[in-house]
């Protein structure tokens, strides 16, 4: 039984298809990597599933919770790292203040940003900052993560350390669906890959069966990434 | 000949009307403009309409226009007598009801420089529209505004000097008596330094306000 599954999901903007009937499930503990050109309506997916867009037609059918990351974190500037992390489990879960700061603790121990909890994040780093909107998406206990190219903000030095936590969370069998251009991450992290272009989902499959497909845009595709 | 002293005197009493006129009209201007910037972006023609030609009118006609009319209406209007009460009400209503259209569009102003991912972001952590808005939106708007704020309350401290048109007596409408009186223009000088301190006092206290916001 997939925990996740969109139906023929078909978008337009302004007469534009940018999604052309997407199909696709997650499993429990599965982790998706979505890759493809830009443009190729990867993130479109993921605001549609995650209901900051509409779709035209289709379905998806999941009934549980999720967290989304942002590409450039969208923290809250003028609360603390802290606060970032509560405020939502407090007052719009209503739970417990002690027990969310307790849980908030252990995320930022993990995430090693434990002596940055009173910090605003405008005095963060990049990779930072981002570590502390993953600890935000995980502290609403979600059945499911969304990643929107989580590091496609960062310095190329710091994609590291973000990277780094994803994994952490694949080896903890949290269930992930990751838009992202690190080939080599998706490559290494995510049981199943989807390639998609121009509206479509070309190709997809285990990271074997991807990477080593013979379709010709999936390879054009690769091609541009390892010069 | 008037005295230095009485004079001083004179003026600070007009000088604690013109405070109450400055201090009353933030009282009502800055809700009021919250209310007015919120129908300003609603999404609900008929609303938006409204709310945009009340301040199309309120920022297109003098303000000392509006404090006349507002002060004269209701005996030209409906024949009603003019309490002396009501001197202080018709310019208290009048500054609000003005001030409360600038306040309006310094706030969308600030509501629409807010990034679109903080709405995202506060949508997909499941906070309510009202959540998002005075938990998210409203506090980074204020930062956001503070300096045109700023701008607003020192053109307010200069603006109580109209409530003259009416005989409030503040200080400008103190200072005018005194220097008729006293065929001298001291009382005026005098008024203009107050007015100056004043106005260093609310700049003073703004940056000490924009200096507190400045931990993010």
């Amino acid at each position: 039984m997939s925990l996740f599954e969109m139906k023929n999901i078909k978008k337009s903007f302004d007469g534009k298809e940018v999604l052309k009937d997407i199909s696709f499930s997650v499993e429990k503990g599965q982790v998706l990597a979505i890759i493809g050109p830009s443009g190729s309506g990867k993130s479109t997916i993921l605001r549609i599933a995650t209901g900051l867009e509409t779709k035209d037609a289709g379905d998806i059918l999941f009934d549980g919770t999720f967290g989304l990351v942002f590409q450039d974190f969208n923290l809250f500037p003028h609360h603390s790292v802290m606060k970032n992390i509560t405020n939502a489990p407090v007052k719009v879960q209503k739970r417990d203040k002690k027990e969310v700061n307790n849980v908030a603790k252990d995320l930022l121990k993990k995430m090693g940003l434990e002596d940055k909890e009173n910090n605003y994040p405008s005095q963060l780093s990049g990779g930072e900052k981002q570590r502390v909107s993953i600890a935000r998406a995980l502290a609403m206990n979600p059945d499911m993560l969304f990643f929107d190219e989580p590091t496609s903000a960062l310095d190329p030095e710091i994609t590291g350390e973000v990277l780094k936590v994803i994994q952490d969370l694949a080896k903890e069998h949290m269930t992930m669906v990751i838009v992202t251009h690190e080939m080599n991450f998706a490559k290494n992290v995510a049981d199943h890959i989807i390639f998609m272009d121009d509206g479509y989902i070309v190709e997809e499959g285990t990271p074997e069966e991807v990477f080593g497909s013979d379709n010709q845009r999936m390879k054009e595709f690769l091609g541009k990434f390892q010069d | 000949m008037y005295l230095f002293s009485t004079m001083i005197s004179e003026l600070s009493f007009g000088l604690i009307t013109s405070i109450e006129i400055f201090l009353l009209t933030i009282l009502f201007s800055m809700p009021l403009g919250l209310a007015v910037a919120l129908g300003r972006m609603s999404k609900i023609r008929p609303i938006q309409w409204i709310m945009k030609a009340y301040i199309s009118i309120m920022r297109g006609t003098p303000l000392m226009l509006q404090l006349i009319v507002i002060f004269f209406a209701p005996y030209y209007v409906f024949g009603i007598g003019l309490s002396s009460d009501y001197r202080m009400i018709a310019v208290i209503l009048a500054f609000s009801i003005n001030y409360a259209a600038y306040f309006a569009e310094i706030y969308r102003g600030g509501f629409e420089s807010i990034p679109k991912g903080q709405t995202e972001a506060a949508q997909v952590l499941g906070y309510s529209k009202f959540q998002t808005f005075y938990m998210i939106r409203l506090p980074q708007m204020f930062k956001i505004v503070l300096p045109s704020i700023t701008n607003e309350l020192i053109t307010l401290v200069k603006d109580t000097s109209l409530s003259f048109v009416i005989a409030i007596p503040e200080m400008f409408t103190v200072a005018k008596q005194i220097a008729a009186a006293d065929s001298s223009i001291m009382a005026l000088l005098v008024a203009g330094v107050f007015y100056y301190i004043f106005n260093i006092i609310v700049a003073w206290f703004m940056e000490y306000v924009e200096k507190r916001m400045d931990y993010y």
